[in-house]
């Protein structure tokens, strides 16, 4: 049961802000902004996700910039109010294509309709985009996709979220095309999340898989869909066991949307849905079987003198060369008395920036695209102001990597064909299956 | 950055002031009012909308209510949702004009839309109007009659908020009746799910005045209830689901079959999406499998994997919800986790909360055959520019070592910190605990310079370091005295009644060469403004007066290596985070009732919460002890006699004796109870017993002719009376235990002796007879009211059972407070007491002891 809910803005504004219970006083969206703005002195440390200010908790999640914040004074789950705001965020994004400020404050009133029926007097009613459809009135007013600054998932990560930017749709699931008709059609995603920890000697000590397979159909009358997976697909308990090379596919572990049913799936590995509207995740998986990484991470560091030292980053992609993955970023934190860093990129070298960011003390290295095959060699000269301690590996690194990869998945995992219960024999809606991969933790040890 | 308070008031050109806008709303809402133009909805629209920003940014728009509601007579629904929006913020500060809102919210609820008749309920419910109630019930009414079901749905909510408005009114609509009525038999799973909710807001805030309440929030519990829910539960929404596992978590299941079915049925809710739904999920396993420890194993097991997943699958913000109930368990059983440590890894790009519970757990899981991998791992992040978590990383480090395990390897690396001037702290407690490494340790320390170190902490441990082994330290002595010359400079209090100590201890070591820096130090204490400080430095000064030897004993005395550090929690608290699984306890790690006021634990807390027990007292206190206390001489006897029957053996005597000052008639009953002869025992004890029942409960205070010189004469009032909260508010104010107690404790050790008087921490056993006979809690209840120590609260499930007694001295005020903690199948018992006068505990606590041991022999 929760007692507020709001939405600010990245300055601290109320975009929306609904009292549901009156329990709470109501100054409470200042005193969570400040609280947040000033968690520790030093700014080193991020507000957790829940805290409790004088008998009041405060719930929040951040998404796109944006602050979603319930309160309550009761001993509540936290998991449940959590889940609860991301959900109100993914809604609101159904409804208006696009999640962001501008359309936010252009939308507020519909909004409000949202939170009137997701909510009532504190309990959720319901979260569902297909329910909600026949109470909420407002059309949404939709903001120019195009004139958005695209948040590229390396945007994304830089803002210290994992949250992925879901489909590339940016259209609301209400309002309908310029031309009347809507348009038939479902997307799939395979969105892959992979985590992998090099040693210094480059080999490497954990690896991760975390999947989603998400959904966002826009297909009338909500007719039934089988989705089948790898036939050879397992779930098992591993312990970070080694079975590279057997060939099949092995989750640790996986959960499933509500509206999924599981009759077949131990037999042929399919999956039966009727696709509620909006975009949601179908299977959530994880896997911790060996895979090869995309990215082979070289440091080569060489003192040389007393207050000067080269580093020699090499990046290798070890993936087909029919795939390229963009929007690359290196960083390497560098030991705290580098005072000025000469990057020599190689010869022809197109796409590429570097940056030597003296606050943090980090060397930054992006790349536009990398594709499959490639290599590519990043050359920096440090120069320090005092003389270093000792080894110059304790006080610098480790290798951070951050990448997107379309059309690519680590873990094999597989749609292998999407069937729709055909109403009529010419009804064919279009089906995009799409596979991406993203770094989430990619660490190279020096 | 501005505070975002004068964000919002200051006048900028995107955002107005106030009152000339608002001002300008009203005569153009005016305008609109009757004009019955094409288009004039849209501009209603426009304006609405501008009505309603300014509220959302904190304008106050109250003056505009009679012109909204005037331009309120629409067929548009969007206007008329935006309306009510307004209605419902402004309602309860403009009583009178919310008079003017009723008759077409009225009219609403009768609309032929039921879109429109359930926006109208749920509004009209909104108003939150203490003299409009009446308005609401009619309504209501036919709301939950209605044949639609989200009119049905907004209507038990509607009850709800009639509840929260006037108690009386909705009590006496016999609403609740209804609410049960359609929980049973409605169709609509979310219809059912918020009676449910409904009724446990409404008996849990009844509870506490009404003995029906109670009976009725029992019965939410019954049997057919839950199983008529869990059998739906994939018609409710995963909220709702939610909803229903909390209700279940309450039940206790007749018999292991009934659990496994229970089990059977809600298994397939792990694999949910929703990390609510499975956390839920667990925490009913984890609950009902409590007194079956194979099970509960199994249960371990079985949840790791999905809330693994969890962790990785969600926003960070969902991650860390899930990853702290991990923490939890981890804590609990790290053995269950001892093969997953690699999911405990930090990754670089986490926040810093996440990273520090990953630490905690590392720290752990870590045994024999992963020690090895995990220091290496924590030494990486040493190296982090992250400096909090390169301290933690450190300290992680540093607590596996006083784990146990390969310690050599472990400390080598460690002294590398130290020399890369990382952290003092944790080489202090490994001193403490392995005193055989302080010369390689000092070899280190002694190079430091003190100038170096900035974190109190740090700086306190390497002066304790200085002081504790200023014998090997040649030039221990000065650096002190350099510390000391620059008192002023030392902000940190605790750094600075560490200086104190060391330069003491110095002083006992090498006393010429520390005289000066003693005096300084000294005068600079008691010069201090911080009250430890300068009651630490008088009381050294005076001690020094006194006597050096004594001083010298007092403050440095031979240390014996620790062996165990004091958690930072006593398992008390961790039990009653774990009972609270799946709450905010578990993220704050605190129990609720450090953070949230009673009526607020949650919204279905029952039994074992201290607060909510409070009527068994709270009512009419002596009248029912007095009654109880009737009842249980009648059954006592007869109880008595039957276990007496059964051939008690005689050993049950040879517990610590009774006080028997207890007893008025002590003489006489004295000789009587050292008797270990079973057969003889055949009949006086038991008399003797009726006759201690009779004069130490009947009578409301003894009249005590002066009673046999036992040592401790301590006499209870046997009709003492404290109610619920009082007793809370003193256990919280007296400290909570020893072994927390240990850890705030000064290497002088002088805070410790004071807390040790007053909370007695122990353990000791039940006989088995008792721990056999304690099948229900009431049964211990009648008998320690026997000897005059009542209950206050009580809970947990077999075999763990709780206790909270509390007993006042006869002809004082003075009152003791003690919680049992009573493990049935092993017969062990763990008590812990607090006391206003502590130097009584240790009498009351012999007294305690042997009333228990006699529990099931008498």
């Amino acid at each position: 049961m929760i007692s507020q809910f709001f939405v600010l803005s990245q300055r601290g504004d109320n975009i929306v802000f609904r009292d549901y219970r009156g329990e709470v006083p109501k100054g409470s969206a200042e005193i969570f902004f400040r609280k947040v703005k000033f968690w520790k002195e030093d700014g080193e440390e991020e507000a957790p996700p829940v805290f409790n200010v004088d008998g009041v908790n405060y719930f929040h999640v951040k998404v796109v910039g944006l602050l979603f914040v319930a309160t309550t004074r009761v001993n509540v789950s936290p998991s449940l109010v959590l889940e609860l705001l991301q959900r109100i965020a993914r809604v609101i994004k159904d409804y208006l294509g696009v999640l962001n400020e501008d359309s936010l404050r252009k939308n507020f009133v519909l909004v409000y309709e949202l939170l009137d029926e997701v909510i009532d007097f504190g309990y959720v009613q319901t979260t569902s985009t297909e329910l909600l459809k026949s109470y909420v009135f407002n059309e949404p007013l939709v903001v120019d996709a195009a004139r958005l600054q695209p948040l590229s998932p390396a945007a994304i990560f830089m803002q210290g979220t994992k949250r992925m930017p879901g489909t590339a749709v940016t259209k609301s699931v209400v309002a309908n095309e310029p031309g009347g008709r809507k348009r038939e059609e479902i997307f799939v995603d395979i969105i892959e999340k992979i985590s992998v920890t090099f040693s210094s000697s480059g080999y490497i000590l954990t690896s991760e898989i975390d999947g989603t397979i998400q959904m966002k159909s826009y297909l009338s009358g909500n007719p039934e869909i089988r989705l089948a997976l790898n036939e050879d697909l397992s779930i098992g308990r591993g312990d970070y066991r080694s079975s590279f090379g057997s060939g099949s596919v092995i989750l640790d572990d996986c959960n499933f949307h509500e509206s999924v049913r599981l009759d077949n799936f131990d037999l042929d590995r399919t999956l039966t849905l009727v696709p509620p509207d909006g975009e949601f995740p179908v299977m959530n998986y994880r896997m911790t079987q060996e895979f090869k990484p995309p990215f082979r991470i070289n440091t080569l560091i060489e003192e040389a003198g007393a207050l000067k030292a080269e580093v020699i980053l090499k990046v290798s992609a070890e993936f087909p060369s029919s795939i390229t993955a963009n929007t690359i970023i290196v960083q390497m934190p560098l030991p705290k008395y580098t005072t000025r860093v000469n990057f020599e990129l190689e010869p022809g070298a197109l796409g590429q920036t570097t940056d030597f960011k003296e606050a943090n003390r980090r060397l930054e290295w992006g790349l536009k695209k990398i594709v499959g095959g490639s290599e590519h060699t990043l050359r920096a000269k440090l120069t320090f102001s005092q003389e270093l301690h000792g080894n110059i590996t304790k006080e610098a690194g480790p290798v951070s990597m951050t990448f997107t990869i379309p059309m690519y998945n680590a873990s094999r995992l597989q749609v292998k064909y999407l069937q729709i219960a055909k109403k009529s024999s010419t009804y064919n809606p279009y089906r995009w299956v799409r596979y991406v991969t993203q770094a989430n933790s990619y660490v190279a040890r020096i | 950055m501005a505070p975002p308070a004068q964000t919002n008031r200051s006048p900028s050109p995107s955002q107005p002031s106030g009152k000339s806008e608002v001002t300008d709303l009203k005569s153009q809402l005016r305008q609109l009012a009757g004009s019955r133009l094409p288009g004039v909805d849209d501009s209603k629209r426009e304006l609405f909308k501008k009505v309603i920003s300014y509220m959302t940014i904190g304008i106050d728009v109250s003056s505009v209510f009679g012109e909204m509601v005037m331009c309120s007579a629409t067929s548009d629904i969007v206007l008329k949702k935006m309306c009510y929006l307004y209605v419902g913020n402004y309602a309860k500060v403009n009583p009178d004009l919310a008079l003017l809102t009723i008759n077409f919210l009225q009219r609403d609820c009768k609309d032929e839309d039921p879109m429109i008749r359930g926006l109208a309920l749920r509004s009209l419910g909104s108003l939150n109007v203490a003299n409009l109630v009446e308005y609401l019930v009619g309504p209501l009414n036919a709301g939950l009659k209605d044949n639609n079901s989200y009119v049905r749905i907004v209507a038990v909510i509607g009850v709800l908020k009639l509840y929260h408005i006037s108690v009386t009114t909705c009590i006496d609509a016999d609403f609740p009746a209804v609410l049960k009525h359609l929980l049973l038999n409605d169709q609509d799973a979310q219809v059912v799910a918020n009676c449910l909710l409904a009724l446990q807001e409404i008996w849990n805030g009844e509870a506490s005045t009404s003995e029906e309440a109670l009976k009725e929030r029992e019965a939410l519990l019954s049997k057919p209830l839950i199983y008529y829910l869990l059998n739906r539960i994939k018609e409710f929404s995963e909220w709702a689901q939610c909803l229903v596992l909390d209700l279940a978590v309450k039940y206790v299941p007749a018999d292991s079959n009934e659990i496994f079915d229970i089990m059977n049925l809600l298994e397939d809710r792990l694999q949910h999406a929703n990390g609510a739904v499975v956390l839920a999920t667990a925490k009913v396993f984890l609950h009902m499998t409590l007194s079956m420890t194979d099970v509960h194993q199994q249960v371990y097991e079985r949840i790791k994997a999905p809330l693994l997943t969890l962790v990785s699958s969600g926003s960070p913000e969902q991650s860390y919800a899930v990853l702290s109930h991990l923490h939890l368990l981890v804590m609990r059983a790290p053995y269950v986790f001892s093969s997953d440590y690699k999911h405990f890894y930090c990754q670089y790009n986490e926040p810093s909360y996440v990273k520090k519970l990953k630490l905690e757990m590392l720290t752990a899981v870590a045994n024999e055959s992963s020690t090895y991998e995990i220091v290496t791992e924590l030494c990486e992040y040493a190296a982090n520019v992250d400096i909090p978590i390169a301290r933690e990383s450190i300290r992680a480090v540093g607590k596996i070592a006083l784990q146990q395990y390969d310690v050599n390897a472990i400390v080598d690396r460690l002294l590398q910190f130290l020399e890369m001037e990382k952290d003092y702290v944790l080489v202090k407690d490994l001193l403490r605990k392995y005193p055989q490494w302080s010369h390689d340790c000092i070899a280190v320390v002694g190079n430091i310079s003190s100038q170096n170190v900035q974190e109190p902490k740090a700086k306190a441990a390497l002066i304790w370091m200085l002081g504790e082994y200023s014998q090997d330290m040649s030039d221990a002595p000065y650096i002190l005295e350099s510390l000391t010359e620059n008192w002023d400079e030392e902000h940190s209090a605790e750094v600075r009644l560490h200086l104190l100590t060391a330069v003491m201890k110095c002083f006992f070591k090498r006393p010429p060469e520390t005289q000066k820096a003693l005096g300084v130090a000294l005068a600079a204490g008691l010069a201090d403004f911080h009250q430890d400080v300068h009651d630490r430095a008088l009381f050294y000064y005076r001690l020094l007066q006194h006597n050096v030897t004594v001083a010298e004993r007092v403050v440095n005395p031979p240390k014996q290596a620790v062996s165990v550090f004091a958690d930072t929690q006593s398992s008390e608290i961790k039990d009653r985070i774990f009972d609270e699984f799946n709450s905010l306890s578990v993220v704050y790690q605190k129990p609720s009732y450090m953070f949230t006021d009673k009526e607020h634990r949650g919204p279905f807390e029952f039994s074992d919460e201290l607060g909510n027990l409070a009527i068994r007292t709270e009512s009419d206190v002596p009248v029912h002890v007095v009654e109880a206390n009737d009842k249980d001489l009648l059954l006592g006897t007869s109880e008595k006699e039957e276990s007496r029957g059964s051939g008690t053996n005689g050993s049950a005597y040879t517990a610590p004796l009774y006080d028997t000052s207890l007893l008025s008639t002590a003489t006489q009953v004295q000789p009587e109870l050292p008797i270990s002869n079973p057969a003889a025992a055949g009949l006086s004890p038991q008399s003797s017993l009726a006759i201690d029942d009779l004069l130490g409960l009947g009578l409301p205070a003894p009249p005590a002719p002066s009673p046999a010189p036992s040592p401790p004469s301590l006499k209870l009032n046997a009709g003492a009376v404290l109610d619920p909260g009082t007793f809370q508010q003193k256990w919280r104010q007296l400290p909570i235990c020893l072994s927390e107690a240990y850890l705030t404790v000064s290497p002088t050790g002088l805070v410790l002796i004071f807390v040790m008087d007053r909370s007695l921490l122990q353990e000791l056993s039940v006989s088995p007879q008792g721990a056999a006979a304690l099948t229900t809690p009431q049964a211990l209840l009648r008998h320690m009211q026997g000897h005059s120590i009542q209950c206050i609260a009580s809970g947990g499930q077999s075999p763990n059972l709780k206790f909270f007694f509390f007993a006042q001295k006869a002809e004082e005020s003075s009152i003791f407070l003690i919680e049992c903690k009573i493990n049935t199948s092993s017969a062990k018992t763990q008590i812990t007491i607090k006391a206003d006068d502590q130097s009584m505990s240790q009498a009351f606590s012999t007294l305690f002891q042997s009333a228990l041991s006699r529990f099931g022999t008498s």
